[in-house]
Order: structure tokens, then sequence, then C-alpha cells
């Protein structure tokens, strides 16, 4: 009998060790597999466990977070939703996250490790880091005055600091509220679906998302190209410009809205925006020179992020000659978005140098220290100081005395540039209306300021000649409200 | 003192200094005490820290749990003192951590709603009830023996036990609970006791017959059955119980029941073809009922493929759901209240308590609790070994039987090594008869414990 007892032992012993090596199976050596499994709901319950980071304008978060009492405990709310959308984007507990709640989430979950204190001892703790705050570079004041200026209208507005990147309104229209997604269950799917079938897009961020045809904005470019290469030289001369000019190597006949542009001086046809004179220019100049000075202004770069990805502003690289003329007056197959002709006037604005832009100044921990700073960066050289002057020169006319004398303020030197994007089957979508410019104040050769507008405007086709139509009015609101704002220390 | 020197014969009594020949045996109630002590420190410490993880502050009740669970425990601790004062230091001790322990997890997980309301005071109630008991037992059971003589009384109420709940309504699927009076019983859980009891008693008076007679097979000696007068009673009440819980659909406990029975007739005969045959009876009963039975079937897949459902986009079945949370437990834990056990949903407190464990208490946790069982298993073994007598060898040895069998099926099935039957993890899980029924198991083992390290009456003087 004790010899089959002591048998029992040994089988029980042996069951033991049985039960220990699976428990080190599942604990231990499948541990990683099982948590990263999506269907743990772990994943999730840890993230939205907290409070998330909060994202700020100024000193004022507009984001904040709301104790559901359900599994994913806390979900995002949004103060001025529509207002920020095209800078937060949203973060929904189901589906995901957009711009900066996505590029930025791992800073605003808390699972970054640029967050973590002291690795070790929290690996021991399983001490969930707290999430970290993102500092925008927004200006609340000029990205009111572009909202409200935009009026529900379709049309984005990007506004930028020329001297250092820093993007200072970033707004699309019509927008939508990213707290509807915030949450979980029917309701949200709903909104969702609404959103997404919306023709108008709501959720769409134009203002980095979406390209236009930059129309007559373009010809900053063209010009600059122009100067750049030497074909110009003299603003006040006058040029051989047909008018209507023939298309080199078609049949096809460019004509003007308004009239003077046969041989008028480059300043001139700046101006009042001459069609016939800049595409000639861009002609003469060729495909390889304004293929240059495009991407000198960001054109065709696919990898900027500020950070969210910025869509890439198109300008083709093999092209005829009579291709290369229209796109020098901004149509073809050339498009930008409005970050990109913000870009443009920026670097006019800025002696010529191209700032990179963004969007988060720094990111702090929960404890208000610093982990994260972006300084500014030099993007490319766009054109030299002398060009660049002799640009601001052009754009300036335009406010005094051409088409954009709607963006004039008082105290300070505008410079800008109108356009027209037409759009749809044949043209026939109601046009948008672009207007760019910065405005530096008196005495200052550097710009302050750089915006570029794009606004849905059934007037659109005369606006470009007659005043700066809808568009010029709302530049000028933003960049009111950034020279009035006491300057950044 | 050693396991060995128990079996050796009695040492002759020298005629002279009769007192100083005979073992003076350390008793150890301080140890006991001590240990209970630091159990129930334990305790009191596992349910502050569920109060403080989960809401920044000591539960409110703490102090009244730890000075509840403190009475019972030296309540325990002073019939065993009074009344079985030889028995092995650390069976009480041990009980008393395992059930403080499993009132801190139930209390835990009562924190989450979703697990259907609270649990934890019931379950207090349940123990103490069960410490009343073991009490009970310690104080009115002189000797182990006297329950040999009881041995048919017993399994035929533990027959009429079993049988009962046919007559109840179905909970989840099985026909296991008695309702009355808005409490309700698991009669199978009392009737393991009972059941080893009867089995202890048969086989001990009936092991020679059992082992050296009956007709050869094939003239082999090995595999010779005995007559079916010895083995029929025994055979009858195994087919009957086990007869009953196949139709009640409660197969865990007629997996234990088979294994007890297995166990104790090998213990008591010797024979390892009986062995190899109940496991082969087994495996073919297993089989059987694996492809035949849907519900059985389902868990044998589960167990082959805890993450199928996963994988069909259906979601995490409740076995996956429990490899999560010990996966999620790793090494050190997350620590108790900080897990996400609740998302096991039905049976977290009961069946799969223990990946609360795993979750929060992490592999060392999980360790400490099955060091725990060991030695409970290992200390009934050896009273089973230093008894004498063959009835309280077998009892020791079938009671320590059903704790192994019990902790090593439901922790198997919720860590996947075997499939899942659904059996209460001892003391640990929520379910005033399991918990009751192990108090009593602790008694009896406090009981043969303290018989096998008595010192023997000394003789008198010539």
């Amino acid at each position: 009998m004790t010899r089959c007892i002591r048998r029992c032992a040994a089988l029980t012993a042996l069951l033991l060790v049985a039960l220990l090596v699976n428990a080190v199976r599942v604990m231990v050596v499948e541990s990683g597999t099982y948590a990263k499994d999506p269907a743990n709901r772990r994943i999730a319950i840890a993230r939205y466990d907290r409070p998330r980071g909060g994202i700020l304008v100024g000193a004022r978060p507009v984001t904040g977070s709301r104790d559901t009492g359900g599994q994913l405990a806390y979900t995002r709310t949004y103060r001025d939703g529509p207002l920020y959308a095209p800078v937060t984007g949203f973060a929904s507990q189901t589906y995901g996250t957009s711009l900066l709640e996505g590029t930025e989430d791992g800073l605003l979950a808390g699972t970054s490790p640029q967050l973590a204190s002291v690795p070790l001892w929290s690996e021991i703790t399983r001490d969930r880091q707290r999430p970290g705050d993102v500092h925008t570079t927004i200006d609340a004041a000029a990205q009111q005055a572009a909202y409200a200026g935009l009026a529900g209208r379709r049309g984005a507005v990007a506004a930028l600091d020329p001297a250092t990147g820093r993007i200072l309104a970033l707004v699309s229209s019509p927008s939508y509220d990213p707290g509807l997604l915030a949450g979980t269950g029917p309701e949200v799917a709903e909104q969702w679906r609404r959103l997404n079938d919306d023709p108008a897009q709501p959720m769409l961020d134009r203002a980095i998302r979406q390209t236009y045809p930059p129309g007559s904005t373009f010809k900053v470019v063209t010009a600059a190209a122009a100067l750049e290469s030497g074909a110009v030289t003299d603003l006040g001369a006058p040029t051989r410009s047909p008018d209507p000019y023939r298309l080199p190597g078609t049949t096809w006949s460019l004509t003007n809205e308004g009239r003077g542009c046969a041989d008028a001086s480059v300043l001139d046809a700046f101006r009042v925006s001459c069609n016939t004179v800049f595409a000639k220019l861009g002609a003469d100049v060729g495909l390889a020179a304004m293929v240059r000075q495009a991407e000198a202004f960001g054109f065709n770069d696919t990898r900027l992020r500020i950070p969210p990805g910025v869509a890439k502003s198109n300008f083709d690289r093999t092209m005829s000659p009579d291709q290369v003329a229209l796109s020098s007056i901004g149509q073809f197959d050339t498009t930008a978005t409005p970050l990109q002709m913000a870009m443009v006037a920026a670097a006019v604005g800025n002696g010529g140098e191209l700032m990179r832009p963004y969007l988060v100044d720094r990111v702090t921990n929960h404890g208000g220290a610093v982990v994260q700073h972006t300084r500014p960066q030099p993007l490319h050289r766009a054109v030299s100081q002398g060009t660049a002057a002799r640009l601001r020169q052009l754009m300036e006319a335009v406010v005094s005395d051409g088409t954009g004398t709607n963006a004039a303020i008082p105290g300070a030197v505008v410079g800008g540039k109108t356009g027209t994007a037409q759009h749809g089957v044949g043209n026939k979508g109601t046009p948008y209306a672009w207007f760019i410019s910065y405005a530096r104040p008196l005495g200052s050769s550097r710009a302050s300021v750089a915006v570029a507008v794009v606004v849905e405007d059934a007037e659109a086709a005369r606006a470009d000649i007659s005043g700066g139509g809808s568009a010029a009015p709302i530049a000028r609101a933003v960049m009111q409200a950034v020279l009035a704002a006491p300057p950044r220390p | 003192m050693s396991a060995t020197s128990a079996d050796a014969p009695p040492p002759q009594a020298a005629p002279v200094a009769a007192p100083a020949a005979v073992p003076v045996r350390a008793r150890r109630r301080g140890v006991e005490l001590s240990l209970t002590v630091a159990a129930v420190l334990v305790s009191v410490y596992g349910y502050a820290e569920v109060g403080l993880a989960t809401a920044g502050r000591v539960p409110p009740g703490a102090a009244g749990y730890g000075a509840g669970l403190a009475l019972l425990a030296v309540l325990a601790h002073l019939a065993v003192r009074a009344r079985a004062p030889y028995a092995d230091p650390l069976l009480l001790p041990i009980a008393v951590l395992l059930n403080g322990v499993g009132l801190v997890l139930i209390y835990r997980l009562d924190l989450a709603p979703v697990l259907g309301p609270r649990a934890a005071p019931a379950q207090l109630v349940w123990s103490t009830l069960g410490v009343a008991l073991f009490i009970a037992v310690v104080l009115a059971l002189d000797d182990h023996r006297v329950l040999a003589r009881y041995s048919y009384l017993g399994v035929t109420a533990a027959l009429a036990l079993m049988a009962a709940p046919i007559f109840f309504p179905a909970v989840n699927g099985a026909k296991i609970w008695i309702r009355f009076a808005g409490l309700s019983f698991q009669p199978g859980e009392f009737a393991k006791v009972l059941l080893a009891v009867f089995f202890a008693a048969y086989l001990s008076a009936n092991r020679a017959a059992l082992a050296y007679t009956g007709r050869k097979i094939l003239g082999l000696r090995l595999l010779q059955l005995p007559t079916g007068r010895v083995l029929g009673p025994v055979l009858t009440i195994w087919l009957l119980s086990v007869g009953l819980l196949v139709l009640e659909r409660d197969l865990g406990t007629s997996l234990l029941f088979f294994g007890l029975f297995v166990v104790m007739l090998y213990v008591a005969t010797g024979r390892t073809a009986w062995v190899a045959v109940g496991l082969l009876l087994s495996a073919a009963g297993a089989f059987a009922v694996g492809s035949l039975e849907p519900h059985v079937h389902g868990r044998v897949e589960d167990w082959l493929h805890p993450f199928a459902s996963v994988r069909a986009g259906l979601g995490p079945g409740q076995l996956a759901q429990s490899l999560y949370a010990f996966g999620d437990g790793a090494v050190l834990g997350t620590g108790l209240g900080q897990g996400h056990s609740e998302l096991i949903g039905f049976a977290a407190k009961s069946d799969f308590i223990l990946a609360t464990a795993g979750e929060e208490l992490g592999l060392a946790g999980l360790c400490a609790l099955l060091a725990l069982y060991a030695l409970l298993v290992a200390r009934g073994l050896r009273a089973g070994l230093a008894l004498r007598d063959p009835f309280g060898r077998l009892l020791a040895v079938g009671l320590a039987t059903i704790v192994a069998l019990q902790v090593f099926v439901i922790t198997g099935g919720v860590t996947d090594l075997i499939p899942l039957t659904g059996m209460a993890m001892p003391f640990l899980a929520q379910g005033g008869s399991s918990v009751v029924t192990n108090w009593i198991i602790v008694a009896l083992l406090i009981r043969v414990s303290d018989s096998a390290r008595r010192p023997p009456p000394p003789e008198d003087p010539p």
C-alpha cells in the first residue's frame, strides 16, 4: 500500500509539473502573441481607460475627454469641433484616428516611449505612462477669421508664418464635428456613413488633402522662373506678347478677360493677370526651368509631413510647349493644395527662403516638461533674395493697384495674387476663387504672415479681374488677425 | 518525522524508562497559529490592495473582513488545538489562505457589474458555515475509523443527494442544482466526500479478497478479476454515481469520481493492471462522449483550436478570453483589480476564477497557488503514508486525490492543457457547496493526520 501511495504522489507531482509547464507556455511564451491579438480587448481598454492627452491651440485645449462609464471608458470630445477638425482630425473608438490625432497618437494615448520616465521600474510596476499634450502652431484668431470668412461655402484656408513655417491657420469648409465619431455604437456608425456619403465631403481636409488648379495664382511661380532664368530682367519693360496668343504647335488661341495685355510689361501683366503674357513667358522659359522653379516652391513633393501627410501638388515633368504654356498659368495638369500656395506666398514674403511648414510646436508630458520641440527648418531656397524682392514688387502692385485691392490693410504692406480654379466636367462646376498673399509690417522687408484662400464662388471667373472677389477679403481678415496679435516671444 | 518510519513496526518498548523510549513528537500548534495569522494577514492585504488599486482607498469593510476572517481562523485553530493536537500544522493555514484569497478574488470580480450581482458576501457566509462544519467535525469526530461504520448509510445519502437535482430545473445545461427557499446547493459536491468514505471503508474491508482471489483471465494473474461478490457492491455504487452524473450532464464530476475510484482501487489492491483497464475505459468513455455529445464535442474542439472563433470573425470564446487573461498576467501580473478578466464573462467567478488569479497575480501568483494545493495534497498523502489502519490510509489518499484531480482538471482546462470541464477550483471558486465541502475535507485530513502523528499510548508499566 505504501508503494502505491508513493506512486500516487509521484503521479500528482507529474500532473503539477504539466500544469506549471503549460502555465509558462501560456503566460510567458505566448503572452506577447495574445497581447497583440486584435480580438483581445485589453489593448482597446487600456487605450481608453484614461483621458487622452489634449491638442492645444495657444494655451487652450480644443479637445477633451468624457468618461462614458462603458468598457472603453473615455471618449474624445472636441471644443469647436468643426473649426479645428482640419487640424485635429478625429480619434474614434470605432474608426481609428486621422490627422494630428493619428500622427501624434502615441503621445496622446501615452504609449510613446518618449514619455517614459523610469523605464525599468515602470516595466515592473506596469505603471502606464500618462498621456502628453500636443501644442499646435495654430493662431486661434486667424483660424476663426478664416472659418468665419468661408462662412460655410466650400473652400479652404491655409496660413503660415513665413519666417518659421509655423502653420497659423488650417481651415476646410464645410467641416464636421469629429466628436460625432468618438465613441462606439450604431449612432456613431450612422454618423460615419452620413459624413462619408455627404457630397459636400465634410471630412475632407481641403487645406492639405485637396488639390485645385491654382489658376492665375501660379503666375507667381512663372514670374519667379522667368526672373531666375534671366528671361525677364526689367519688370517694367514691354514684353513681346501677342493678344490673343496662339499656343505653340497648335491652332488654339489664348485670350484674356481684360484688355491691354498685348506686349504688356510683366508688372502690368501680373497686376491685371494677363494669361497671354504669362503663358508665353512660361513657354519661353521652358519646361526644365519651370519644373525646377515649381519644385523649389514645393510642388511634386509627395513626402511633406506637417506631420499629417500633405497631398502632392502637381506640375508635370514632361509636357509639350503648349502644355507648358497652359501649365504656367495654373491650368492643364497643374494642381496645388491651399497649403502649397500659401508656401509660395510665404517664400516670396520671406526673402526667397521657404521654411518647412509645421503644425506641432511642442509636445509636453503630463508634468508639463517639453519632450519634443519642433525647430524651424528651411525646406528650400525657392528664389534668390533679389528675385524675391522683385516678386514682392509684383504682388504688392496687385494689392495696391490691381486685381487684389480688396486685401489691402492699412498700416501694413500686403502683396497678393488672385486666381480662378475651374472644375467639373467641361468646367461646369461652380468655379473656385483663389487668393494668395502675404503681409509685412511697414518698414520690414520680412512678411509676418502668408495665406492662401480658395473658395467656391459663382462670380469667380470675373472676380479674377474685378478685385479678388470673395477670396481676398478672407485673406485680409486672416492677415489682420495675425498682425493684430502681439508678436510671439 | 519521516514518512517511512511510520510503516516500520512499532518500536519495542524497553522494559525500563518507558517514557524516554517513546519519541516525543512536537505538536507544532504554535507553527499552525502563526501561519494561520500570516494567511489572514495576506488575505486582508489582498482585500485592501483591491480597493487601493481600483478606488484609491482601503475598502470600508476591510477591518470587518479581516476581523471576521481572523475570528474564524482562530476558532478553527482552537478546535484543532483542543481536539487534534498532533494534526499536520500546514493544513489549516493552507485552507485559510486559499479561502481568503478566493474571497479577495471574488470581491475583486464583484467590482465588474457585467459579471452579475455581488457574490463575495454570500461566499463569506458559506465560508463561515464551512469553518463551522470544520470545527464541528474536528470536535465531534474522535476517531476517523468511526466513519467506516456508517459507510453504507453515507453512500445511500450520497446517491440520494446526487439523484435529487433530477427533479429540479437545469441551470446552464447541467442538472446539478437543488434550489430551495432561495438557496441553491450542488449536492454532488457533498457526495464526493461520502463516496470517498465509502470507497475507503469498502476497499479496506475487502482488500485481501479483491487482490488475491477471483479467476484469472487468459491464465494471467496480472488480469485476475475478483469475484462478483467482492467487486459487485463497489462497482454498482460507482456505476450508479457516474451514471447519475452523466444523466445530469455533470461530466466534470463524473470524471472526478472515476479517477477517484481508480486511484483508490489501485492503492487498496496494488494492481497496476486495473489502473490500465481503468485508464483504457476512461479513454474509451471520454472518446465516446466527446464524439457523441455535442456539448462535450464543442469543448474538445475549443481545446484543440481555442482561437478558431477569433479567426472565424466571431470574436474570442471563453477559453480564448481565459488565455488572453493568463497571457496578460505574464510573470508578475497586473496587480489585483487591474486586470480585465471580466471579459471572460459567464462563470468568471467560478470555473474561470483562476484566470483572474493568473492575470492579476501573474505566473508568480499562480505558481504560489498551485504550490499551496500541492502542499495540501502532499500533506494528505503523507498522512496516508503515516497511518497504520487501511481505512484511514485509503481515506487520506481519497481526500487528497479529490483535491488533486479537481485542481488538475480545472487548471488544465482553463489553461488549455486538457479539454475544459466545469469544476470548482477548491476554496477559490464561487460556490457555497464547494467551499463547505472543502472545509469538511480539510477537517477529515486534520483528523487523520492527527491520528497519524499521535504517539502511541504509553504502555502500562509492568
